[in-house]
């Protein structure tokens, strides 16, 4: 009797064993896959980055290096210059903040009253609403060209603002975040005689403010990566936002490009992106799986 | 009376959206079906006072000229290459992450970077590793110096270089470029919506699954994909939709060219056809732009639809 314990236990053991002995394979494998993917994914960046501060001569070594034999800060100077990014980072970083501030001021304002206003014809508004975010963007930028055209708002900040500044999905996403503030709340401070603007900015911001700032960066994040619009409606010196000026002044596939240079201009362009995904990794996700719209 | 106060105020707080949205979305939707159906619209004739008859003449050259269906073609293949194909990698790397205990988050913060990026920026990073570094490219003294990152690797592996992307390179090596790059960027939101669906599963399925000595495979197929199916319905409806959209990543890749610099426009898209006759290249050329936004809006739609119905067969909710 006591034999045949010993015997299932060892048997069990082994058993055991060899189970664990497969669980590490597998376990293994999968970080192998995993840590393959990754290398995958942040390859892009890495060549990018070394690339920028090699010299030219090592960047065309028929060997190439993966780490630059010495570091040529220079690259990102010239970048400076040749793509003038000084006067693209102005006008983007001008043109993204005050359309995301007017963006945020006109989005609360909608999805307060969608929210907790009363209103005739509230609810097929809104769904009209909705039913417009089917509709390809591509649909609605050929006549706001010619309306901005005939406006003579080409090659202005006003074009680069005014047209998108409204966005149905952002009204749609604040009045989902607004409608789970409870309703007792508004009901006691009307009692107590506050006005509705002033609960707004008191209670409604305030509880809201992980969804605002998710559509405010989403919103920054949206103005630095457009390329079209920009290109078509404000293509000149004074007014071209960093994607198009930055594809423009690379554009030139005859003849020697400096990658290096191109590299470190790219760089430049990506960093910002980055230190924003450093600092707002939560609310950037959390935005983008509610939304699933890039920008 | 307090009722009627509201009404006044509530449209006073919508005034603002209301009075751009019907600037530059409604009146858009309403000029857009009329310059399609305008023949031969376009804006210089229009400003100079001139007068179109209504037909379908716009819809007839778009779809018989060729610019447009090179366009329809490419991006039709863009999207059945790179949604199935991002939907299962996704799939994988989610599944798999999800079963992993440290460097979880860690690798879940990598994988969604390329999300954050420039899509325009990192595709010419993508060109300058595909691309083979040269000068006189594509004439018969051509220098090589070198060729190129991946094919640096090919070679290293016994392989012979590829010419992907510069003059002379063929269409398949093109899309090869274009798909993967378009993959790379389309993972990390398949992945975090993905990966957001698996951690809310009921961990007492698979604790059933493996008191009944059900294999990891079959686990898979029969519990994970049924219970995260309304998720992969709307990452394939998306993908589809964002496909049929693609313009930014060819740009990115080839500029506004549209191809290797030998072969401008191989590579066009739908939309960048319908930007070329918005104001690029073939100005006043409105009306076929109209003609051709429409017809992706009813590929959309339909594609939309289609999905939406076989999802409502094999989707479990």
């Amino acid at each position: 009797m006591a034999k045949e314990i010993t015997v299932k236990q060892t048997n069990i053991g082994m058993l055991a064993s060899r189970q664990k002995f497969w669980g590490v394979v597998s376990m293994t494998l999968r970080y192998v896959f995993l840590i393959l993917v990754a290398v995958t994914v942040l390859f892009p960046f890495y060549w990018m980055i070394i690339s920028s501060l090699k010299t030219l001569d090592e960047y065309r070594s028929a060997v190439p290096t993966f780490w630059p034999q010495t570091l040529d800060f220079k690259n990102y100077a010239e970048a400076f210059e040749v793509a003038n990014l000084g006067r693209l980072f102005f006008n983007t970083v001008y043109v993204g903040v005050v359309s995301t501030i007017l963006s945020i001021v006109v989005t609360i304002l909608s999805a307060f009253a969608f929210a907790r206003l009363e209103f005739k014809g509230k609810n097929v508004l809104f769904a009209g609403l909705l039913a417009t975010m089917m509709i390809p963007g591509e649909l609605f930028t050929i006549t706001n060209y010619i309306t901005v055209a005939k406006l003579e708002w080409l090659n202005t900040y006003i074009v680069l603002i005014v047209p998108f500044l409204v966005s149905v999905f952002y009204i749609y996403l604040l009045r989902q975040s607004f409608l789970q503030i409870p309703n007792e709340l508004y009901l006691a401070a009307k009692v107590d005689g506050t006005s509705d603007l002033k609960y707004l900015i008191k209670v409604m911001i305030p509880l809201a403010l992980p969804t605002i700032i998710s559509i405010t960066i989403l919103k920054m994040m949206g103005a630095w990566n457009s390329y079209m619009w920009p290109r078509l409606v404000a293509n000149d010196e004074a007014h071209t936002l960093i994607t198009y000026g930055l594809r423009n002044a690379f554009t030139d596939a005859s003849g020697e490009v400096d990658y290096p240079v191109q590299m470190a201009a790219v760089a430049l362009v990506s960093i910002p992106l980055f230190l924003v995904f450093i600092f707002f990794r939560k609310y950037i996700m959390k935005g983008v799986s509610r939304s699933g719209i890039k920008g | 009376m307090v009722e009627s106060k509201q009404h006044w105020k509530a449209w006073l707080y919508l005034s603002p959206a209301i009075i751009l949205l019907l600037v530059f979305t409604v009146y858009p939707i309403v000029n857009t079906l009329y310059m399609a159906f305008a023949n031969g619209y376009g804006m210089m004739s229009a400003a100079g006072g001139q007068k179109f008859e209504f037909g379908i003449e716009n819809f007839k050259k778009v779809l018989e000229w060729g610019g447009f269906l090179t366009a329809m073609k490419n991006t039709l293949l863009l999207c059945i290459l790179t949604v199935p194909i991002s939907t299962i990698l996704a799939l994988l790397i989610a599944v798999i992450l999800n079963s992993i205990g440290p460097l979880r988050r860690v690798l879940q913060t990598i994988y969604f970077l390329p999300y954050v990026t420039n899509s325009i920026a990192i595709g010419m990073v993508f060109a300058a590793m595909f691309n083979i570094t040269g000068s006189f490219i594509g004439t018969e003294n051509e220098i090589v110096y070198t060729s190129g990152i991946i094919n640096n690797i090919i070679e290293f592996f016994g392989g012979t270089k590829v010419n992907w992307i510069n003059p002379g390179s063929s269409y398949w090596a093109n899309i090869f470029v274009l798909v993967i790059y378009i993959v790379w960027n389309a993972l990390p939101f398949k992945i975090l919506i993905l990966l957001g669906g698996l951690q809310s599963v009921n961990k007492q399925y698979y604790d059933a699954a493996k008191i009944d000595g059900t294999g990891k495979f079959r686990t898979l197929t029969r519990i994970t994909v049924p219970l995260l199916s309304p998720l992969i319905a709307y990452i394939v409806i998306t993908g589809f939709i964002g496909g049929f959209k693609e313009y930014s990543n060819v740009v990115g890749i080839f500029g506004e060219s549209m191809g290797p610099a030998a072969d401008p426009g191989r590579l066009n898209t739908m939309v960048g056809y319908i930007y070329d006759n918005v104001a690029g290249k073939l100005p006043n050329n409105q009306g076929k732009a109209a003609a051709a936004a429409l017809i992706l809006f009813v590929i959309i739609l339909a594609v939309t639809l289609i999905n939406l119905w076989v999802s409502k067969k094999k989707v479990h909710y």
